[in-house]
């Protein structure tokens, strides 16, 4: 994942931390005292909650996903923007087929792990017809040979195995997640570092580290680019819990598969 | 907002259905009210988009100096949507209906049927809409349509105002669905004093006779699930269950439109269950109006009253408090109230009965410049008052013989007939 962006945003998180708590302290006082409200909570008690999502940290998520919206207003989108705007749509598609392509990865050596035989074959033929007829993953002829895209990575992997989601965790630029699949990211990235710095694939070239951010950076704008999603647009007030409600069950749905 | 409110209703059934037409000529193919509704147009049925559409999005400081409060922060001004032509054109106003932001589904289908035909469009959010509450509303307080229709119409001529520069506009033309179709009744009369615009024509689509009646009928809904209104919860839950029982079983990978219509084809849900899910969209909705005006009136309501609310408070139990509350919950509890205070002596009939095309007929059926769609299976609706519009606006009512309400909005024959009208 994304190098450069790990090294900037945990500054700008903790600026943008800092600065929003001073910015509470200062409201408090002269404030009238608080009346009951007509309707409170206890009077539907004997209702079911509605999908309960373990959710300990909402405070901090919440911060998060303020701090994201903020994060692609004035830096991530316009950054998007500015790449959508000089980058010919058919390169863009390129782009997103060659990240695609080595994501690939990531799902064969994860449905191997899930001993998910019909993925593993899926997968490894796509990442074979893609890598080659497709020039090197800038196109996709597999899906139209009928081999369909399949997805998985090292947070399904542990949950297939049995690891609960954990609580529900709003990651910086990344957004929803589980404390599982958070954990899965970090070991998918571990992996895919480790084998990055095992071949060395720009070994005999000068800046080879900067052609590395480089690469991670356009990855990261790449993902932003197809993430139709954007932080509070919808303008509905409870829109954090529709999120939080469609990613749980999204993840409960593709774990059953 | 109806995006994500949509996307959790719709994650439970939606899909291209395939059926059999019947034997009246119409083919918009699906029968049952409820259905039709929740599924809407299948793909195939649908007019083909533009294959172009110049979009701006205006953000509109409509009024001065408002102080939002800091839960509201990312909100910065009532945000429109307008397509425009390269050349001289009619402007079209389109109204959405309840809790629908500028560009929902159903509005963004209007507006491309309606660029492709040569118009500009420009569509609003909903007065029922938390922005609309927020940042347009200069009560905070929706639901009173002659109030409402006020805003609106303030809202379209700082919208026109901000894009006169821009586009070159020969007519002015005003649409409108569901609650939108009837606030769009009341915003046409409110432009013969005010001439801003001199709308040319109005069409009114799928729209209720009278607000109060029928939110009554989609409250009703929710009377037929199991345990009643009061247990939506456990009817969410098991709605749910049911569904992820079915993806379970079935050899299904993706979430797509094959595997909606598998549950729509495998009759998963009853007729009432159906009809529940419809009901609590609707209450979904609904709670984010409840709850934004609540807290821009410091009403005291369902939030304590003098209680700030930040950014990063938890609101899950303010959400499931305002989605338990009927809109007759609001109307008795909170919108009746506050009109009572501000116009003394009104009785709670009285005011029911501003809330319909009644209390404006004697203009409504004077007037030519008015035509209305609906269906004849639209619940919104009773019999009575299919015929009432009829009366009302005689050969300028169509009625067609299913599609529930607004499922059949998209269908290539109510496109081209609701194109038409404007153009005739």
């Amino acid at each position: 994942m994304p190098v450069t962006i790990f090294r900037i945003y945990p500054v700008l998180l903790a600026l943008y931390l800092a600065l929003s708590l001073t910015g509470c302290a200062t409201t408090i006082a002269n404030r009238p005292p608080e009346e009951p409200a007509m309707h409170s909570v206890s009077e539907f008690s004997d209702d079911e909650r509605v999908v309960d999502i373990a959710d300990p940290w909402e405070g901090f998520n919440r911060g998060v996903y303020k701090f994201n919206y903020h994060f692609d207003r004035y830096f991530f989108l316009p950054v998007v923007s500015g790449y959508e705007f000089i980058t010919p749509t058919f390169i863009q598609k390129g782009v997103s087929n060659f990240f695609a392509n080595i994501g690939e990865i990531r799902t064969l050596y994860n449905s191997a792990f899930q001993l998910k035989g019909k993925k593993f074959l899926t997968t490894f033929g796509r990442f074979l017809t893609n890598s080659t007829i497709g020039i090197g993953g800038l196109f996709d002829p597999a899906t139209p040979f009928g081999l369909k895209k399949q997805s998985e990575d090292f947070g399904r992997t542990l949950g297939y195995w049995g690891v609960d989601s954990g609580p529900y965790l709003v990651l910086p630029v990344l957004g929803p997640n589980s404390l599982r699949s958070t954990g899965g990211f970090a070991v998918d990235a571990g992996i895919r570092f480790t084998t990055i710095a095992a071949t060395d694939p720009f070994e005999n070239v000068d800046h080879g580290t900067g052609i590395m951010a480089g690469i991670s950076t356009l990855e990261a704008i790449d993902m932003r680019h197809k993430e139709k999603f954007r932080y509070y647009e919808s303008g509905y007030p409870f829109e954090y819990y529709m999120v939080r409600f469609l990613y749980h069950k999204k993840g409960e749905l593709l774990l059953m598969k | 907002m109806k995006h994500l409110t949509l996307a959790v209703i719709l994650c439970l059934i939606l899909l291209p259905a395939v059926g059999q037409a019947a034997g009246d000529g119409y083919g918009y193919p699906i029968p049952g009210s409820y259905d039709a509704t929740i599924l809407g147009t299948p793909d195939n049925l649908k007019p083909p988009p533009p294959a172009k559409i110049s979009v701006r999005q205006l953000v509109l400081d409509v009024i001065p100096d408002l102080k939002r409060p800091d839960i509201f922060f990312y909100d910065e001004g009532l945000r429109c949507t307008l397509a425009y032509q390269d050349k001289k054109a009619p402007l079209v106003f389109l109204i959405v209906g309840t809790g629908a932001g500028d560009r929902s589904q159903k509005v963004v289908a209007m507006m491309k049927e309606l660029y492709k035909a040569g118009y500009h469009v420009l569509t609003l959010p909903s007065p029922t809409h938390p922005n609309f509450i927020v940042s347009a509303s200069h009560n905070h307080v929706p639901g009173d349509l002659t109030e409402d229709a006020a805003d609106i119409y303030r809202v379209m001529e700082n919208a026109w105002s901000k894009v006169k520069g821009d586009i070159e506009v020969s007519d002015f033309y005003l649409g409108g669905y569901s609650l939108g179709g009837t606030q769009a009744a009341f915003v046409a009369k409110l432009d013969e004093e005010r001439k801003s615009f001199n709308f040319r024509k109005v069409l009114m689509v799928n729209p209720a006779v009278n607000l109060y009646n029928s939110v009554t009928r989609i409250e009703g809904l929710l009377d037929k699930i199991h345990g009643g209104p009061r247990k939506i919860g456990a009817y969410f839950n098991n709605m749910l269950a049911k569904f992820t029982e079915f993806y379970r079983h079935g050899d299904f990978i993706d979430i797509n439109d094959e595997f909606l219509y598998a549950v729509y084809k495998s009759k998963l849900f009853s007729h009432d269950e159906d009809g529940g899910l419809i009901g609590l969209s609707f209450r979904i909705s609904s709670a984010g109006m409840i709850f934004a005006s609540d807290v821009m009136t410091n009403g005291g309501y369902v939030v304590p009253k003098n209680r700030v609310l930040t950014a990063t408070d938890p609101l899950s139990d303010y959400f499931l408090v305002c989605v338990h509350l009927s809109f007759i919950n609001y109307f008795d509890e909170y919108l009746y109230p506050y009109f009572q205070k501000k116009r003394s002596g009104l009785t709670r009939e009285a005011f029911i009965d501003s809330l319909g095309l009644k209390s404006i007929e004697g203009y409504l059926k004077s007037s030519p410049k008015f035509g209305v769609m609906t269906n004849d299976n639209d619940f919104i609706l009773s019999p009575a008052e299919i015929d009432y519009l009829r009366w009302l606006f005689g050969e300028r009512t169509k009625v067609y013989p299913r599609g529930g309400h607004l499922g059949n909005l998209e269908y290539r024959d109510n496109m081209a007939d609701f194109v038409g009208f404007f153009k005739r």
